[in-house]
């Protein structure tokens, strides 16, 4: 049977990118972010799963506003790293599971999630900067990729506990799959970052510790948080963390098992005008 | 009765919204064209036939023309589909964001370096005294 045996919850900003692609990991800037990065990625070279459910938002590169969806699956079996106005990241293509996503469509979307589902759509910085924060500049990528698009760009986005309830479904879903395979989830984006206007540039340290402990604590009571919270204190653009919360929904402790192991937390500003975080959790199941 | 934006009272911040998007959209979608190098190469050989292309008001045609992205945004862009127009242009996103700020790209680079904007004096209207005008930088500001 498939297992989610992990959840990875990371930053995807398009600089950290740059920084792999452009060999500049070790600069003055970009070092301390890598440096903090190096137990992860320790990690993640011992515990490659077969297939990661990669949790991200698109930013105006696979959807425009002539289709908006809420939560989008991508079902094919490749997806090509997207030209997002400053031309492609050299990486690998995106390899898919079409088996499992299809497994995971029909029960989540049995489950009550009203899932689009998407083929033969690029996928941009948000999911690719997470594979490069764990797997560096591999000539494929380790392990196959189900993206999991969430719209946090077009307000009103998906509720706090609405993120983390998909993620339970999602669970429910792996665990009914047939085949042996290690299954990881990954939430992406945040921490503390706005991007527009005045208020450009803010960051809040004390609010993303917060974050994380609650995280990895409490979550439900994490997924009551207000999107104007998010915003308030967490900037215009760290709305993106509650897509963690799919992430942690899909640990099995929500549905009444074992907690969850932390292995990894990491956590320094800047990366170009975001607070970087990341934390890893093991499944206690 | 309208509809309820608890996000209207944090200054220097417009949220996206489907109000903003209605307002945006053909404003947005010229600027997600960006996102082919094809279209970059004949916005940047003609800017104003490029945009005459697209049923945009007056109003969005000339706050691109003057990458006033504070307007842009208040007249239903979204970041990170107009960021594209800064992408067209050779910037990054240091550079584009800090434009709508008080601060030129250098000073706000460095500004991250030494941890950020506070959020105190920054999550309600009331913190600031211009009122937290969107559409203005924050020189004016207390």
């Amino acid at each position: 049977m498939a297992k989610i045996s992990a959840s990875v919850y990371t930053s995807h900003v398009p600089l950290i990118g740059v920084a792999v692609d452009k060999g500049l990991t070790q600069d003055d800037y970009f070092k301390p972010l890598f440096d903090g990065y190096e137990p992860g990625r320790e990690w993640a070279a011992e515990n490659t799963p077969d297939v990661v459910i990669l949790v991200f938002n698109d930013h105006a590169n696979a959807f425009g506003l002539d289709i908006v969806p809420t939560f989008a699956l991508g079902m094919s079996e490749t997806f090509e790293p997207a030209d997002e106005g400053w031309g492609s990241r050299p990486v690998p293509t995106v390899m898919g599971h079409p088996a499992l996503a299809a497994h995971i469509a029909h029960s989540v979307i049995r489950d009550d999630f009203d899932l689009t589902l998407v083929n033969n759509i690029p996928v941009d910085h948000g999911c690719t900067v997470p594979l490069s924060v764990m797997y560096d500049q591999p000539d494929e990528w380790p392990c196959k990729v189900i993206p999991l698009f969430i719209n946090v760009v077009q307000y009103p986005i998906p509720s706090g506990k609405r993120c983390l309830e998909l993620g339970k479904a999602i669970r429910r879903a792996v665990d009914t799959f047939d085949e042996d395979l290690n299954v990881q989830i990954w939430g992406t984006g945040g921490m503390s970052h706005q991007l527009q206007g005045q208020r450009a540039g803010l960051i809040n340290p004390e609010w993303d510790h917060a974050f994380f402990d609650r995280m990895v604590a409490d979550p439900e009571d994490l997924a009551t948080m207000e999107h104007v919270e998010y915003v308030r204190e967490g900037g215009s653009e760290g709305i993106e963390l509650v897509m963690w919360l799919v992430a942690r929904g899909a640990m099995s402790d929500v549905a009444g098992g074992p907690a969850p192991t932390e292995v990894h937390r990491h956590y320094h500003v800047p990366a170009s005008n975001t607070a970087a975080g990341q934390l890893i959790l093991e499944d206690g199941s | 009765m309208g509809l309820d934006k608890p996000y209207l009272d944090i200054p220097g911040t417009t949220i996206f919204d489907t109000d903003q998007a209605a307002m945006g959209y053909h404003l947005n979608m010229f600027a997600m064209s960006l996102k082919d190098e094809e279209n970059r190469e004949k916005f940047k050989a003609d800017e104003n036939a490029y945009l005459d292309q697209w049923p945009m008001t007056e109003d969005q045609k000339q706050a691109v023309r003057d990458r006033d992205f504070n307007r842009i945004l208040a007249l239903g862009g979204n970041i990170y589909y107009c960021a594209k127009i800064g992408a067209t242009d050779g910037l990054n996103y240091v550079q584009i964001v800090s434009s709508m700020t008080e601060n030129n790209a250098d000073d706000h680079r460095q500004m991250m370096i030494d941890g950020g904007r506070s959020p105190e004096g920054n999550r309600y209207l009331h913190e600031w005294k211009d009122g937290g005008d969107p559409t203005t930088k924050k020189e004016s500001r207390s």
